[in-house]
């Protein structure tokens, strides 16, 4: 075979090659090119972030504005201190409160921002400081169970009375 | 009645040192394969014309397997998942298992079995046929002039086949979850989007592909050029190949998933 004909079949081989590591990075691994001028960072401290992971989504309104970053362990207050990326189009004001929520009853967990009513707008590194922490299942049961058996000794109670 | 005792020790210490010294041996082959890759990337034509044979003349039966395997596993994951209601999560489950496992994983076996063998089977040959020992006499180098074009071709190749099954596998997946079984485009792709990671998955997925692309053909071409120099032996080095190449590329497999993942 001549080879020209074989540079052909190999270019155009390296070719589909190379496009379909682009499709897979762009259109499967959803790769974003969002350098850091397009972002800004904000802190939010929570009591208990249950099973919140970093990359999960940030929203305002079921809108994604952004992705948690980083989720650390405060030494001093023992609080979890999530780093949230937020894109630079959305600003928040200073009195913005963040809660961790689940999607759907056993979904992955996600930031829910509500924005405030305060004309002064958090700047970058600053912190959220309204924040509730996460729904765990397990608490809520035990309150339930606590508060049920609770209620039936009062019953009980009353009832010998 | 002493002999009878000491031949089967002596058999097992014989194939012992044997398969040691083949492990010294594809060691030292590669050493040399490397020693003398520069010399024959020169002249990069020859390993073009390798990759045409290794690479291109791969890409039917990568595409057409990897498309029937994201299709059985969009008709499987669907069938599970329908069970939990998760139904949606289709396009994680296959992307996910293609680009970490089935993708490399596949397409190296079929690299291996497609490509490999004719390559121990035509470095043997040229063994069995003295080609070797002619281009040798001629201080021609075989081991740059023949064995190093093909591992490079090899080593090239595997990603590129590999990404290829992925992508095939995917849009197979998309056939039968969205096209078939109708579930909605968008939530097939952004489950997808939301669970794949790039550095995670794809890269992963792609540098264990180069990893099998080194395996599969370190042992082809390592076959072939010791091969045993009859009709017999080139036929027994290949069948050695396919083999071979099947259970080190599961067993390599097994540790890079250990470690990446």
């Amino acid at each position: 075979m001549k080879r020209s004909t074989i540079d052909l079949w190999v270019g155009l081989f390296v070719a589909i090659g190379i496009a379909a590591v682009v499709f897979l990075s762009l259109k499967v691994a959803n790769l974003t090119p969002q350098s850091a001028d397009q972002t800004y960072t904000l802190y939010a401290d929570f009591d208990n972030i249950g099973g919140l992971k970093v990359k999960a989504p940030i929203k305002e309104a079921g809108v994604v504005v952004g992705r948690v970053a980083a989720i650390q362990l405060d030494t001093k207050t023992y609080r979890a201190r999530v780093t949230l990326n937020l894109e630079k189009q959305y600003t928040f004001s200073r009195d913005a409160s963040a809660e961790i929520l689940t999607a759907g009853l056993l979904g992955e967990q996600y930031i829910g921002l509500l924005q405030g009513g305060d004309p002064d707008e958090l700047k970058p590194g600053e912190h959220i400081t309204l924040t509730s922490s996460a729904l765990v299942l397990e608490q809520l049961i035990g309150k339930f169970m606590t508060s049920f058996t609770g209620g039936n000794n009062k019953n009980s109670a009353s009832a010998a009375q | 009645m002493t002999e009878l005792l000491l031949s089967p020790l002596r058999r097992l210490g014989h194939s012992t040192i044997n398969a040691i010294w083949r492990l010294g041996f594809i060691t030292r082959f590669l050493l040399a394969i490397l020693r003398y890759s520069g010399q024959s990337l020169l002249r990069f034509n020859l390993t073009i014309r390798e990759i045409y044979f290794a690479g291109v003349m791969s890409v039917i039966i990568v595409v057409v397997s990897g498309l029937f395997v994201g299709m059985v596993l969009g008709l499987q994951g669907y069938n599970t998942l329908s069970r939990f209601g998760s139904a949606d999560a289709l396009g994680a489950l296959v992307a996910l298992s293609l680009l970490r496992e089935l993708g490399p994983v596949l397409a190296a076996l079929l690299f291996s079995s497609r490509a490999g063998s004719a390559m121990t089977a035509e470095i043997g040959l040229m063994k069995a046929t003295e080609q070797l020992d002619a281009m040798s006499v001629m201080a021609v180098n075989p081991i740059a002039r023949v064995v190093a074009p093909r591992f490079w071709a090899g080593v090239i190749s595997m990603p590129i086949l590999a990404a290829m099954f992925n992508v095939m596998g995917i849009f197979g997946g998309y056939l039968i979850g969205v096209v078939m079984i109708g579930l909605d485009s968008g939530t097939f792709w952004s489950q997808m989007q939301n669970n794949v990671d790039l550095h995670y998955d794809v890269i992963n997925g792609l540098i264990k592909s180069l990893c099998f692309g080194i395996v599969v053909t370190l042992i082809a071409v390592f076959e072939g050029y010791d091969a045993t120099p009859t009709a017999a032996g080139v036929s027994a080095a290949t069948t050695r190949t396919v083999v071979t190449s099947a259970l080190v590329i599961l067993a390599v497999d097994f540790v890079l998933t250990a470690f990446m993942f």
